[in-house]
């Protein structure tokens, strides 16, 4: 096991820089119904935010940070919130992926369908964060850790 | 040799563009991909989702409303394709971390 020492400047400036990423990253994802952006957009900025943790510190300070076993599950949940709204959607009487028919109580069906296409933006930003934080972890590999 | 594939790519560059001035053009309402019915008689849906893409989903960008709610099915074919890269490459690369810290 061997420890990186990074210089503390860059520390200091990631430790700095990552929640304004972050902030970024949810405003991509929030803002794809007025703007460019969207789940994926949006997923890939946050993705890029936790590996910048990743590439500066060492794994006792990155595992608290967002787990390296967390990928596989969090993307498999973020796949699941998609599949699941589409699923409710056909449960309750419409089409599969049909948002209009969500259980979503005083709103016009064109808001429910809004907020619909938000839950599903959410679920693929969840799935794409996940899966490439987990693809960082597994091709870094054992022996850094 | 060196210079005979500079003309190869050469030439086929210039394909591609002599090719490319055959496009329709994008804009106008009178062009193929703008109208309601193909020549066949069917129903193209472009025009459909410029028309009513606000009015249905209530959301200002078009191409989100596209992506997400008519062609959510295609959306979550990418997600499950995403997901399967990443899971084969964690069941190919993962291995038990014997010293863990």
């Amino acid at each position: 096991m061997q420890h990186r020492i990074a210089s503390p400047i860059i520390l200091l400036v990631s430790r700095f820089i990552t929640p304004y990423i972050m902030l970024y990253g949810f405003y991509v994802i929030f803002h794809g119904h007025y703007g460019p952006g969207g789940g994926f957009q949006g997923g890939a900025i946050l993705a890029a935010a936790v590996l910048l943790i990743r590439i500066v510190n060492d794994p006792e300070v990155y595992e608290i940070h967002f787990k390296s076993s967390f990928g596989i599950p969090f993307g498999a949940a973020g796949v699941l919130i998609f599949f699941g709204i589409g699923f409710i959607a056909m449960v309750l009487g419409g089409n599969f992926l049909d948002y209009s028919y969500l259980p979503l109580v005083g709103l016009t069906q064109a808001d429910v369908r809004s907020t619909g296409i938000l839950l599903i933006e959410i679920g693929v930003a969840f799935a794409v964060m996940a899966i490439l934080v987990s693809l960082y972890d597994n091709l870094l590999g054992e022996e850094n850790v | 040799m060196k210079y005979f594939n500079y003309l190869i790519i050469i030439a086929f560059g210039a394909m591609l563009i002599y090719a490319s001035l055959g496009l329709p053009q994008r804009g106008p309402a009178s062009e193929v991909a703008s109208q309601e019915t193909s020549i066949a008689g069917t129903v193209l849906p472009s025009a459909y989702y410029i028309k009513n893409a606000y009015r249905d989903a209530n959301t200002p960008n078009m191409v989100t409303v596209v992506l997400a709610d008519y062609r959510s099915i295609d959306t979550l074919g990418e997600e499950v394709v995403i997901f399967t890269a990443g899971l084969i490459c964690y069941m190919l690369l993962w291995r038990k971390r014997k010293n863990a810290a």
